[in-house]
């Protein structure tokens, strides 16, 4: 027996539902229309005219080499970022699962930099890494180590990976350290006594019973990777140098506000758009029938 | 095989001392159940046992053998939790190999060991299952395969059939004591249901507030309890407490009387007199209860045969002097 409210007309819920169809049609719909729209043509550098090229953005798109290099960058980055944050919030978690006293204090302030905009944190690391007047790029140089990320491409993505990491460390960490309170503690101790060490433990027991959250994880860091780090990036190296971090979402703006070329931005948008529809699908399929043990 | 001893053993969490010295000696093979009502510690004084638990005080040695300190895989034990404790990611065999696999035990000889504790417990069918897919009492018969698979000295209960419903309980019960003698293993086993307690035990310890009240024989602790807990405890329906003024000694302790020790007489005659409230016919038996002078409620077992008085019936109660167990007002046997 389900127990929900129904109603017996149609205009009531239709009615109930409309603000939320309002804010999806203008803020969704529209803009996505636009662009699908947008990516047929080539406007005139003003935006006063547009002629009709059809599938030609695409076309031309495929065969770019910087696009097919955006496509490249943009894995690396996404998959460093997912690993990153995954593995240091995975390990933190596991800490803080075996602390006793404390745990409270450890826990809020591992989630503090959640709060923090990726605009802004990409702001912080840039200051404590800034070639003249960053903390860590000085101590380097006494260390003899020469940081320039404004020149340097691995280091460049070293930081633009490090600062979307950060933030997203305490998203991880909350979900893996539910995820490993909700483990009984009686399998743990049970393993315990059947003779696995800690490590041996966790590698047998904890990490396989800790997979629906890692893999739901996996999905929305990747997505998050994809479509939320365009702060972080704009912040700390506009997508350079030579375009080293230039990610598929970076590039629709560099593209599209900066280089004018709104008909090559909108079809990267699509692309973008499709990309995401089939990591939501993914996202629903796997985490809606999670593996329930 | 093996012995275990527990000497003055003591646990305190911070400022609380929850277990103030317990003492026994386990010979190799003997079924031990601790048994006690909730929060008497008798889970902790087990997992200490286990070594999933410090020992803040006193020793714990298997086989002779100190083992406060040793991790609870270096101790030579299995243990079956009260709410199994599979690992739902593995098959039937897998979490029976489980234990093997990371002692470096030959492949086939894994095989064998499982399939032979699989054999013994009758789970043949289920080997490829995962848990989930089991009913409770195939989970309850996994997670003893888990335990004898190892071939451990001791064997550790922690209320293994307490989420079973009572059916099942009654031929679980039975076949854990059939594979404890047929394997010859030295077992503790804790409980809150008495019942288990009488059946299993060769010897049970009474645990009342981190305090072993009572340890031996089942029958005797029965019939000679050495605390008034104790005999309140052990035995359904339990024993009656009458103030000793009431049933005509000097007053200022307290008697204990089981319930099938009392008769009901004709009143004026007996030891004392009572109202009887109301009575439950079992069909073999009928427990009739009644209230004294005093409020004091007493309850009587007798024989389903014998004529149930009816209610606020004024009856005698009679029992005679050598069932009577003595109490002072610290509730222990004079």
């Amino acid at each position: 027996m389900e127990k929900r409210v129904t109603f017996k007309g149609i205009w009531l819920p239709l009615l109930l539902v409309l603000p939320q169809l309002l804010i999806t049609a203008v803020f969704f719909f529209y803009p996505a229309g636009q662009a699908v729209w947008q990516s047929l043509f080539i406007p005139d550098p003003f935006g006063l005219s547009m002629q009709w090229v059809g599938l030609g953005n695409f076309e031309y798109l495929l065969s770019d080499k910087y696009y097919r290099a955006s496509f490249q960058t943009t894995a690396v980055f996404s998959i460093l970022v997912t690993v990153v944050s995954m593995g240091v919030a995975l390990y933190l978690a596991v800490l803080a699962d075996r602390l006793i006293k404390g745990s409270g204090t450890y826990r809020t302030l591992l989630i503090w930099p959640y709060a923090v905009a990726p605009a802004v944190a990409g702001v912080l690391w840039l200051f404590m890494f800034n070639t003249r007047v960053g903390v860590v790029a000085w101590y380097l140089g006494v260390l003899g180590y020469d940081w320039n990320h404004v020149l340097n491409e691995g280091e460049a993505m070293g930081l633009v990976v490090v600062a979307s990491s950060w933030g997203r460390i305490s998203y991880n960490f909350l979900f893996f350290l539910a995820g490993l309170q909700a483990i009984p503690k009686s399998v743990i101790e049970a393993a315990a006594i059947d003779g696995a060490r800690f490590w041996m433990r966790f590698r047998t027991i904890v990490f396989p019973l800790l997979s629906p959250t890692t893999f739901f994880l996996l999905v929305v860091n990747i997505v998050y990777a994809f479509f939320e780090t365009f702060g972080v990036i704009h912040t700390i190296t506009s997508g350079g140098p030579q375009q080293a971090t230039t990610i598929l979402v970076y590039k629709v703006f560099a593209d599209g506000f900066v280089g004018q070329d709104l008909g090559s931005s909108a079809a990267q948008s699509v692309i973008l758009l499709l990309i995401v529809s089939v990591l939501t699908v993914v996202q629903f399929k796997f985490v809606e029938r999670r593996v329930h043990y | 095989m093996a012995t275990v001893s527990l000497e003055s053993l003591k646990k305190s969490y911070g400022k609380t001392e929850v277990i103030h010295g317990v003492d026994i000696d386990i010979e190799d093979g003997e079924f031990i159940v601790i048994v006690g009502p909730s929060g008497c510690g008798k889970s902790t004084l087990l997992r200490m046992v286990a070594g999933l638990e410090g020992v803040s005080e006193g020793e714990i040695r298997i086989n002779g053998q100190r083992v406060n300190e040793k991790e609870p895989m270096d101790r030579d034990i299995a243990m079956v939790f009260q709410n199994y404790a599979l690992y739902p990611h593995m098959s039937v065999s897998q979490n029976m190999a489980y234990g093997l696999k990371i002692a470096g035990t030959p492949k086939l000889e894994i095989e064998e060991r499982v399939g032979e504790a699989a054999r013994l417990l009758q789970l043949e069918p289920y080997l490829k299952r995962r848990p989930r897919e089991l009913s409770g009492g195939q989970r309850q018969r996994v997670a003893m395969g888990r335990a004898i698979v190892r071939r451990p000295s001791v064997f550790l209960f922690d209320e293994p059939l307490s989420n079973l419903d009572a059916k099942l309980r009654v031929q679980m019960r039975l076949e854990i004591k059939k594979l404890q003698r047929d394997l010859g293993v030295t077992a503790l086993y804790v409980t809150h249901d008495q019942v288990e307690a009488m059946t299993l035990a060769d010897r049970m310890i009474v645990m009342n507030d981190g305090v072993a009240d009572q340890i031996g024989a089942p029958l005797e602790v029965y019939a000679n309890p050495q605390t008034e807990f104790v005999a309140g405890f052990i035995g359904s329906p339990p024993t009656n407490f009458i103030e000793s003024g009431v049933a005509g000694k000097s007053p200022g302790t307290k008697v204990g009387i089981r319930p099938e020790h009392v008769a009901i007489v004709p009143t004026g005659q007996g030891n004392t007199t009572g109202r009887v409230i109301y009575a439950e016919p079992l069909g073999a038996e009928t427990l009739v209860h009644l209230t004294l002078g005093d409020g004091q409620l007493v309850t009587v077992r007798q024989d389903g045969s014998v004529e149930i008085p009816s209610e606020g019936q004024e009856v005698g109660l009679s029992w005679s002097e050598q069932d009577e167990m003595r109490f002072d007002t610290d509730g222990r046997r004079l």
